[in-house]
């Protein structure tokens, strides 16, 4: 038994199925179809944070142009569901028929070339994973190969989550511009503004994000995830070590890119529309603060981030619309400063510690219920184990001393 | 059209290059000479230029109703003002905020990430979301037109003075002062710089301060050419980025030279593009040339 829960906890495993269990049990008991379905956006966003967790938190490398992805993924998308919503007989008042209403109104007579493979599923969902990793790649590779990191590489996936906003509203006739994609309504033939279709919705977002995970936590425990933390920390001494560490970060822009190009085509299903205003700058760095509230070093830390803030968001913003951007600059200043390690190092220095002077106390006797009582009462608080399992490992690994404190 | 006038449009055209390239020149200095000394990267840079925009207004708004005669005077001053404000903002948060963050870089970016939200937000607050534009003395208004069909705007002409004596006075300064020497010593090698008795951490707070002063002149003479509202400074923060970038990091020559070639491609192209195209190609430019020289176009030769 004793030796179950410690594989449990050192795996990670065991905060995982918490979470799993939250999100598969308790919100859809808890909540009504339109609660449901917002929880189901936010956690669109989650795909982002993880992805972030592996190339910031691990990769040690912070892209600020993770909306680029996101929205890409997204707009692939809703191109498709766009598509299937503009069949000739309900755009029959279109002075062209059978394209999409913002060609329409844009002057476009016919469908433009690039679109014309999005009117197969498969395709999209090719595409929705496909393009945004090509983006990646041919960014990272360029950048990495020559050895640019940090703050460059930050300022560069900045402007290039610049370019495609600027791009995606310049081009109205071929994008929809500012509106972005709207009255998307079915699926091949299946409606997705149904209550049923959201509910449905709702669980493959959530089993999509725990099997992301999964991965996410199988790569760390890998050796992969073991080298990815040693280049973090000493990039020179793996490369000496004769590893090629430009490869190894451009796997995990491209993974965390993957990850958020999935959350987008999610958010589009969930949410019926595609604009902008999730690609640019500023959204973009929102989803840092997502994985940075959470704790940049832990993958399900990073999902309750990803949640907690925007419920903080949605609540606020309708509220106190003024508070909310102070609070936000609080949020960005306060984690940065105080709590480098998010929730889930929070939880690491003061929660676990207490949860085990607590076990102690009844010496024996009673351990086992404490520990059941006091996990539910703390829900929001995520389990990390990453630290303490990834730490050691790096030492055997590489014989060198790998902090695990982010750098 | 006849050859004059495509002369004329060539030439007017590039003169709106040349106030752009003022203004990136005037925001990329300030952060340029704080990434190239201290490795940050000042995202609340724009809302420092903010800061001097609405010094300028609230100097003007004070003029016209305290002495109304002396509307045609106060600018020059009020430009000093706006970089004594934006100087003290900036030693408030090098103090409070950046000093903590020197080792860690990444947060540096989300923290005064933070900030610059939360200035914008203040101005909001304090001052109101709506633009404002400050009363502009008379000699700054019109245009000067040296031949038929050929129309230079004189505040256009006045920043791209002010620019001059700027970036002229920044290159005096770090070439000629005491303060210059002690920032060229700490870029070049910082322990070395300690170790020979010089203050590092009271240099990096007078750059950091002198940085958002920078700022504040650019501010000022923005709202020569525009309205000031609490978002404007973050409209150029990125392009400021990428002057910066571009020519490569503690070089201010490499800094003037890209400002000039990225203001002058992105008022040219939008000649013959829409704007937002010829936004779009000006930045994939830089971005393409930034992956292929990723030092930027002047290297300095610093170890790091």
């Amino acid at each position: 038994m004793d030796a179950i829960k410690t594989w449990l906890g050192r795996s990670g495993l065991a905060s995982i199925a918490i979470l799993a269990v939250l999100l598969l049990v308790v919100f859809p008991l808890a909540m009504d179809t339109f609660r449901l379905n917002l929880v189901g956006k936010y956690l669109t966003y989650g795909f982002v944070a993880i992805g972030l967790v592996m190339l910031w938190g691990y990769g040690g490398v912070l892209s600020l142009g993770q909306g680029v992805f996101f929205g890409l993924g997204g707009y692939a998308m809703a191109m498709f569901l766009k598509l299937e919503a503009s069949d000739p007989e309900s755009t029959k008042i279109q002075s062209t028929p059978g394209i999409p209403d913002f060609m329409d109104w844009n002057q476009l007579t016919e469908l433009p070339l690039w679109w014309e493979p999005f009117n197969s599923f498969g395709f999209t969902l090719f595409a929705v994973v496909a393009v945004p990793v090509l983006l990646a790649f041919s960014i990272s590779y360029a950048m990495f190969k020559r050895r640019v990191g940090g703050v460059y590489f930050a300022i560069i996936t900045q402007a290039v989550a610049l370019i495609l906003t600027v791009l995606i509203i310049g081009q109205q006739g071929y994008t929809g511009g500012v509106n972005g994609m709207t009255d998307l309504k079915t699926l091949m033939g299946w409606d997705i503004r149904t209550d049923e279709a959201k509910t449905l919705l709702y669980f493959l977002t959530a089993a999509l994000l725990l099997g992301a995970i999964l991965l996410c936590r199988w790569i760390q425990l890998s050796k992969l995830g073991t080298l990815l933390l040693a280049m973090r920390d000493k990039e020179d001494r793996v490369r000496f070590s004769g590893y090629d560490v430009s490869m190894f970060k451009v796997f995990a822009f491209c993974l965390a890119a993957a990850l958020s190009a999935i959350g987008g085509a999610m958010f589009t299903l969930q949410v019926g529309f595609m604009s902008p205003s999730f690609v640019g700058i500023v959204p973009s760095i929102e989803m840092v603060i997502f994985a940075a509230v959470g704790g940049r070093m832990s993958l399900v830390g990073a999902v309750y981030g990803a949640l907690l803030v925007n419920f903080g968001k949605t609540y606020f913003s309708e509220t106190f619309p003024d508070l909310w951007l102070f609070l936000m600059a609080a949020l960005f200043i306060g984690v940065v400063m105080a709590f480098p390690n998010g929730l889930a190092g929070l939880y690491e220095s003061h929660v676990k510690p207490w949860l085990a002077r607590r076990k102690q106390a009844p010496a024996g006797s009673g351990g086992e219920p404490p520990s059941a009582s006091t996990a539910p009462a703390a829900p929001t608080v995520p389990h990390t184990t990453t630290s303490s399992a990834a730490a050691p490992a790096a030492d055997i690994h590489l014989g060198a001393k790998v902090s695990s404190q982010s750098a | 059209m006849s050859f004059d006038e495509i002369y004329n449009i060539a030439l007017m055209q590039g003169f709106a290059g040349l106030s752009l390239f003022a203004v990136l020149l005037l925001m990329g200095l300030g952060l340029a000479i704080i990434f190239g000394q201290m490795g940050v990267i000042n995202m609340a840079h724009g809302e420092f230029m903010t800061i001097g925009a609405y010094t300028i207004f609230l100097l003007s708004s004070l003029t016209e109703t305290y002495a109304p005669g002396l509307i045609q005077a106060y600018f020059p001053f009020a430009i000093v003002c706006a970089f004594l404000v934006a100087f003290a903002f900036g030693w408030l948060a090098e103090w409070a905020l950046i000093r903590h963050l020197y080792k860690r870089p990444l947060d540096t970016l989300l923290a005064t990430w933070g900030l610059s939200l939360g200035m914008q937000q203040a101005f909001r607050t304090i001052i109101g979301p709506k633009e404002v534009s400050p009363t502009l003395p008379d000699w700054l208004m019109g245009s000067w037109s040296p031949a038929e069909g050929l129309d230079i705007p004189i505040n256009g002409m006045f920043v791209l003075g002010l620019t001059i004596v700027v970036t002229g006075g920044v290159l005096l300064a770090l070439y000629k002062s005491r303060w210059g020497l002690r920032v060229r010593a700490t870029v070049a090698n910082r322990s070395m710089a300690n170790a020979i008795g010089i203050n590092t951490t009271r240099t990096d707070r007078v750059t950091f301060a002198i940085g958002c002063g920078i700022a504040g002149v650019a501010g000022a003479a923005f709202t020569t050419i525009g309205s000031t509202g609490p978002t404007s400074g973050s409209l150029y923060i990125v392009d400021a980025f990428l002057v910066v970038t571009f020519g490569g990091a503690a070089s201010l020559w490499g800094t003037v030279v890209s400002a000039f070639g990225i203001a002058q491609t992105q008022s040219i192209s939008e000649f013959f593009l829409s704007g937002s195209m010829a936004k779009v190609l000006t930045l994939l430019l830089i971005v393409t040339i930034l992956m292929l020289r990723p030092q930027g176009l002047f290297a300095s030769k610093v170890r790091r």
